[in-house]
């Protein structure tokens, strides 16, 4: 089944151009300070190169870094689960829990269980799982969905978190002040991470050399979330590995900088071992990745970070929003990921993109991400109209007599489309084409002296 | 040696005064260029669009006009990135976009010509990310513009960069139909950016994201003027 296109999802949310101009304005912001972080390490075209080698390094050697990591891991005391996909990663997650009587669950943000739907599978088992990350946390409390996977509510604006809040935390009415709405959220979180049965991480990278699990968070939310409950469960997917600790400093030195335009994150923790009395589960999670690794074409797609970096710059995501998507992930790798998850579904992503390539210049693993787009344009084609149009042009360019026949209808053609108010979408008018005698001018030229 | 004047077919349709601009300047500089005849179309709006397969005979026949000469130049930077990138190795290292062969091959130290106007540059996608016309944004190396370059060398021009200098205007072949509310609306704050520059013109080395430019000029009204960045170089011609 194919889900409504982006195109008429992204025509419906430009109907409120002052939001939409607050939403472009917002992320580009965060483009910019990546641009200025960025051009501070001169070194910086030099580690995007490295990482996108090592990227391709990892996942090309997946096999013997996995069982390097698994014999780490196991040897620091960690207790390793492999998934192959989203069902056996619910169970495992579910079954942990089960096993040891969790009812309250604390979890940071994590891209992968939104890929495998656990919160709304644990709330099936009569599970809460409560987000920590602010943003997260906002978006649940409001029964949405992210619309962007680093600022999950960045299109929420604070007199609606201010009226959020003074219903579920019971705020002061019409308090909207950033400063008080985070104390406000921390004094409430802090409740869950006193009581929580068992906490969750994601990981950002997995370093196989030692077998720790890096977290790079900015509010300390998985440091609490872990710190407490007897149960630790960190679940990520295969292509977090990075062979060792010299390679994950290139990565760090680039994902906050291109996420958030922040040298590095407030928190970078690195999770070997249980603490003494819990214990501590390593889930290793496929779901598609050894199928997007045999894929020639966008194998590539495994570099990615989930920094979020090439939504900032999209001029396409900024004017459309996380939501005309029809996969969780939006912006250029969502409409790339989303394909590999499910082509019929998710092909109605494909028009979102302008062929700019600001995407491929901002990734900081140097994904391929337009190319692969026009790559998959060549095997879905989700419109017809656009077929229409394609074999329309086709037909005219096949031969100078054709083409230059159309061309001389083309004005007046045109001129009546004008005069009827026909528009190339409404605010923009149809180009004037050339009078036929000037066309003509051009093949005259040759004989000029 | 032999060089061949590429004709992308919108230029034709929409702005053939481009070509002549060309023409002059080519000559010029001492360029003794052919313009070889029934060219129509490279491929690009289908391939973008996702019929790339369907084009075969418009490269068969692109190739058969072209394949003789030693240098191609035609005035888009974005057609000349999709004949590097699609057409296999057959043009590799002799098609170039009409300002980057000025700029880096021909050398020009002058130009002769006065336009005593203020211009706002686009640097459009394919020119900057993938012609390397100008310095994309996202990359840290050193800034350059060949076109800023060129405009430099024509008397009394002041050129000025909107903010978010290379951001897409929107228009993207097919996507400008099928996306046409977003395309619109990039198009809409491209303009307004390089309104806010004070600038009498918009200038660009590719037709078409003026085309689409102009487009919202037109139906807004909106005090600013296209103006191909060729004219400009050809104006004492």
């Amino acid at each position: 089944m194919s889900e409504p296109k982006h195109a008429a999802a992204a025509a419906a949310y430009l109907k409120d151009t002052a939001k939409v101009d607050w939403q472009d304005e917002t992320l580009w912001l965060v483009r910019g300070k990546r641009d200025r972080l960025s051009k501070e390490l001169p070194e910086w075209e030099q580690l995007r190169e490295a990482a996108s080698q090592i990227k391709l390094y990892s996942n090309s050697h997946l096999p013997e870094l996995l069982e390097q990591f698994e014999q780490k891991a196991v040897a620091n005391g960690a207790i390793v689960h492999w998934a192959k996909d989203a069902e056996e990663y619910r169970q495992i997650i579910g079954g942990l829990l089960q096993d040891h009587g969790v009812r309250l669950f604390v979890k940071s943000k994590s891209m992968l269980s939104e890929e495998c739907g656990l919160v709304p599978y644990l709330k099936s088992l009569g599970i809460d799982a409560v987000e920590t990350d602010l943003g997260e946390r906002i978006i649940q409390l409001m029964g949405l969905k992210p619309s962007h996977i680093v600022l999950p509510a960045v299109h929420i604006k604070r007199e609606e978190v201010g009226r959020l809040f003074e219903r579920e935390m019971g705020t002061e009415p019409g308090n909207s002040d950033p400063t008080y709405l985070t104390h406000a959220a921390r004094r409430n979180l802090r409740e869950y991470f006193l009581h929580a049965d068992a906490g969750m991480t994601g990981a950002n990278f997995a370093v196989a050399s030692t077998g720790e699990v890096v977290v790079c968070t900015n509010e300390g939310n998985a440091d609490m979330g872990t710190s407490l409950p007897k149960l630790q469960i960190a679940a990520f997917g295969i292509d977090k590995l990075v062979p060792d600790r010299e390679s994950l400093g290139v990565f760090t030195r680039l994902l906050a900088r291109t996420a958030t335009g922040q040298p590095v994150t407030t928190y970078t923790t690195h999770y070997s071992a249980p603490r003494p009395g819990s214990e501590f589960h390593i889930v290793l999670v496929d779901n598609g990745r050894s199928r997007i690794l045999a894929d020639r074409e966008h194998f590539r797609l495994l570099n990615c970070l989930r920094c979020g970096g090439c939504m900032n710059t999209c001029p396409v995501y900024r004017r459309s929003g996380g939501y005309s998507y029809s996969y969780f992930i939006p912006g250029p790798v969502g409409i790339n990921l989303g394909m590999t998850a499910d082509p019929k579904r998710h092909q109605g992503n494909l028009s979102a993109c302008s062929l700019c390539h600001s995407c491929n210049d901002v990734c900081p693993v140097k994904m391929d991400l337009a190319d692969q787009i026009y790559s998959w344009r060549q095997h879905y084609h989700a419109s017809p109209a656009k077929k229409v149009l394609s074999d329309g042009m086709r037909a005219v360019m096949g031969g100078p007599g054709r083409f230059h026949a159309a061309l001389a209808a083309a004005p007046g053609l045109v001129k009546a489309m004008k005069a009827c108010g026909i528009q190339w979408g409404s605010g923009r008018e149809f180009p004037d084409f050339a009078p036929v005698k000037q066309q003509k001018k051009i093949d005259s030229l040759d004989h000029e002296q | 040696m032999k060089v061949a004047l590429f004709i992308p077919c919108y230029v034709r349709a929409v702005d053939p005064d481009v070509i002549e601009a060309c023409w002059k300047l080519l000559r010029h500089l001492g360029v003794d260029v052919e313009i070889p005849p029934g060219q129509t179309c490279c491929g690009q709006p289908m391939g973008n669009a996702g019929y790339e397969e369907d084009t075969k005979a418009l490269k068969a026949r692109f190739e058969t006009l072209f394949q003789q000469y030693d240098v191609i130049v035609g005035p888009s930077s974005s057609c000349v990135a999709y004949i590097r990138e699609h057409y296999g190795d057959l043009f590799r290292g002799r098609i170039f976009e009409i300002c980057e062969y000025i700029h880096d091959v021909l050398k020009p130290e002058s130009l002769p010509g006065r336009f005593p106007h203020k211009v706002s540059l686009h640097n459009s996608c394919h020119g900057t990310r993938l012609a390397a016309l100008a310095a994309p944004s996202e990359l840290n190396i050193p800034y350059f513009n060949k076109l800023k370059d060129l405009l430099g060398l024509i008397d009394g021009v002041e050129v000025v960069e909107p903010e978010r200098r290379d951001e897409c205007c929107g228009f993207g072949g097919l996507f400008s139909v099928e996306e046409s509310a977003v395309s619109v609306k990039m198009g809409t704050d491209k303009v307004r950016r390089h309104i806010e520059t004070g600038a009498e013109y918009i200038t660009a080395a590719d037709s078409s994201c003026l085309m689409h430019q102009g487009g919202i000029i037109a139906a807004k009204k909106l005090p600013i003027k296209t103006i191909h960045i060729l004219k400009i170089l050809a104006c004492g011609l």
